[in-house]
């Protein structure tokens, strides 16, 4: 038994508990799910199920985009790929050729973290690998599904992505499920190699069900004068989503930038926060996060470790209360190792001021109208460096949910 | 008649703050609120407006005669009364544009109104962030024009503001409240000073001295303004006319 596979068992027999969220009993999941067949043309799905892969940035007629990639359950359902120095695989696919990816395979992320990443490796489903080649700058994003169809299923992913030197590429990811699902359970490890001079920008969305747990586990690896742009939006019902993705600074002048949006109604509980570890001369770090609890339970954390004189890094938690139930726990942490870094926070809690709501009033907006032009207001991040268009559908996916919030 | 108050009373954080005011204003005239800091000229306008807080405990307002004196902010919004704050709120991450095509009942577009305000800067800045007192007066008086109201309720527009945007600010509100017509003239203002500057745009109708909570004074605007420069706000109020 391979080293990897032996520190998996052991973690999962010691049912090591992750550091943060609510601990999930792993074995009321079922391991397996039904084999579906290849779609050249992600063209088998519904129009309800169309529109709920668009809700998460997912377009199935593959317009504007450079490449596409859809696992359904287990089966990686579709994967096209129409620029080229642009790679994309199913992660079997790519184990299979790159002779099991010896220099990224759980390198960034340690598979004992916690019994779920042992979990990952031990009953891996698949996953999508990309790869863009040093100095190719893909014109449109690449977009990856994960979709859970099938009920009580556990789907372990796990990828690898590597941005090599001087290319740029924008990947969006878009969980969702299928109309009406019911249980269900997301484990997902991404390991994100971004080499010199190279850009990615993630944007990740969320639209799980409400009865379905998440669990992602990612760690970014940035090299020097590389960045790495992250958008995570989630603003639909979910049973419980803890991510704390950390994203390490290697080289100098990295950058990293890091937005999340959330929304969490009743029942949702979503621990989620971004830890950026700025461990060369030069790099920069911005994290910031905008969540509302119109009922559900909310923990945003941000944490920033300087190890080298000179990094400058802001970390901002605001955090709106729309119900009188739920909750919102800001907990920004600074971790300075050496004198001489540059590291700030701002959180806020609260809930809208009743000065705005009047302001607006006396413009003629109606209370409702003027409620949600504030929580519009609040929620509109301005994310750095994100093509215009995928700023567009943010906007909309953020005025679609205005309605269910408010 | 435009606005009539009878017998108001309003009390702020359980504190009566006016007592039994009596004030009318028909179609396109223009009056004057006077009175030193804490006499209750806000208080005044911010009852008129509905805005919470400022509770009325006795009497009522007309508007176009209806009762509004119970009617909520956006109704009164929208029956014709519009406001120009004297430190609005901020909204962050709403674009100035974004409230203006909403509110905007003028006929013109909104880069039109802007245009002619010479502020179409602002249509791409959150609303008040960052805007300096000028701005700020500058920005509710493009909100208005917007709003295209019957009776525009002012508060001190001109604080804050250097010479030379006075004249701008001078200007705007002397077209807002139409004193470029004549007996076609119908909106109507109300306007709190306390430079009195503003009078140099505006022939205003009527002037109100408030002291204490209460109207002490009433009569030529411009005569009123220099009793009170000359003598004070109670010799004026003693005065009685």
């Amino acid at each position: 038994m391979s080293e990897i596979k032996e520190k998996a068992e052991a973690a999962a027999a010691a049912d090591k508990k992750a550091l943060y969220g609510t601990d999930i009993d792993l074995s009321g999941f079922k391991r397996d799910a039904p084999v579906h067949d290849y779609d050249p043309e992600m063209s088998g799905f519904s129009e309800e199920e169309r529109k709920n892969f668009a809700e998460v940035g997912i377009v199935t007629s593959g317009e504007e985009r450079s490449g596409s990639f859809l696992l359904m359950d287990h089966s990686p359902v579709h994967c096209s790929i129409s620029q080229e120095g642009v790679e994309l695989l199913s992660m079997a696919d790519a184990l299979e050729r790159y002779d099991g990816l010896k220099d990224y395979w759980w390198k960034a992320v340690d598979v004992e973290t916690d019994k779920y990443t042992a979990r990952a490796e031990m009953d891996f489903n698949n996953g999508y690998f990309v790869r863009v080649k040093a100095g190719v700058k893909a014109t449109f994003p690449i977009q990856a599904c994960l979709y859970i169809g099938e009920e009580g299923i556990a789907q372990n992913v796990h990828n690898v992505i590597i941005a090599e030197e001087g290319s740029e590429l924008h990947l969006i990811t878009g969980c969702t499920t299928a109309p009406r699902l019911g249980r269900g359970l997301h484990i997902g490890v991404s390991e994100i190699y971004i080499k010199k001079g190279a850009t990615l920008t993630s944007t990740m969305i969320h639209n799980w069900g409400e009865d379905v747990e998440v669990r992602p586990r990612t760690v970014v690896m940035v090299e020097e004068g590389a960045t790495f742009m992250s958008n995570y939006v989630c603003m639909r019902s979910v049973k419980s989503v803890q991510m704390y993705p950390i994203v390490r600074l290697l080289g100098k002048d990295a950058v990293a930038r890091l937005n999340t949006i959330l929304v969490a109604t009743k029942g949702s509980e979503m621990d989620v926060g971004g830890s950026v570890s700025l461990e060369a001369p030069g790099t920069r770090a911005e994290v910031i996060s905008r969540t509302i609890s119109a009922g559900g339970g909310i923990i945003a954390r941000g944490r920033l470790v300087g190890h080298k004189p000179g990094v400058k890094a802001h970390l901002e938690c605001n955090g709106l209360m729309l119900s009188e139930e739920g909750y919102i726990r800001a907990i920004p942490e600074l971790d300075g190792r050496v004198a001489g870094v540059e590291m700030s926070h701002e959180a806020a809690v609260g809930k809208i001021s009743q000065e705005q709501i009047e302001y607006l009033m006396a413009r003629g907006l109606d209370e409702e109208a003027a409620t949600a032009l504030i929580v519009r207001g609040f929620l509109n991040v301005e994310m750095e460096g994100l093509p215009e268009e995928l700023q567009r559908e943010i906007d909309r996916i953020i005025s679609e949910s205005e309605e269910s919030i408010l | 008649m435009l606005l009539e108050i009878k017998d108001l009373s309003v009390e702020v954080e359980g504190k009566e703050v006016l007592h039994n005011i009596n004030l009318e204003i028909d179609h396109g005239e223009t009056h004057i609120l006077f009175g030193k800091n804490g006499s209750g000229k806000t208080s005044l306008l911010m009852a008129i407006m509905g805005i919470s807080g400022y509770k009325i405990t006795k009497g009522s307002i007309f508007f176009k005669g209806v009762d509004i004196t119970h009617l909520p902010i956006n109704e009164r919004a929208k029956m014709g009364i519009g406001m120009s704050f004297q430190r609005p709120p901020t909204i962050s991450g709403v674009k100035t544009r974004d409230l203006i095509e909403k509110i905007n009942n003028n006929g013109k577009s909104t880069e039109d109104i802007a245009e002619s305000l010479d502020v179409a800067e602002f249509l791409d800045r959150d609303i008040n962030l960052g805007f300096s007192g000028g701005e700020i007066k500058k920005s509710e008086l493009l909100q208005l024009v917007a709003q295209n109201s019957d009776l525009i309720l002012l508060d001190e527009p001109e604080s804050g503001v250097d010479l030379e945007n006075i004249k701008v600010i001078g200007n705007v509100i002397k077209n807002l409240l139409q004193k470029h017509l004549r007996r076609q003239r119908v909106r109507a203002g109300l306007v709190i000073t306390h430079t009195g500057l503003i009078l140099n745009y505006l022939e205003a109708d009527r002037g109100h001295m408030l002291l204490d909570g209460g109207i002490r004074c009433e009569g030529n605007p411009r005569e009123m303004f220099e009793a009170i420069r000359n003598f004070g706000y109670e010799e004026c109020a003693r005065c009685q006319r």
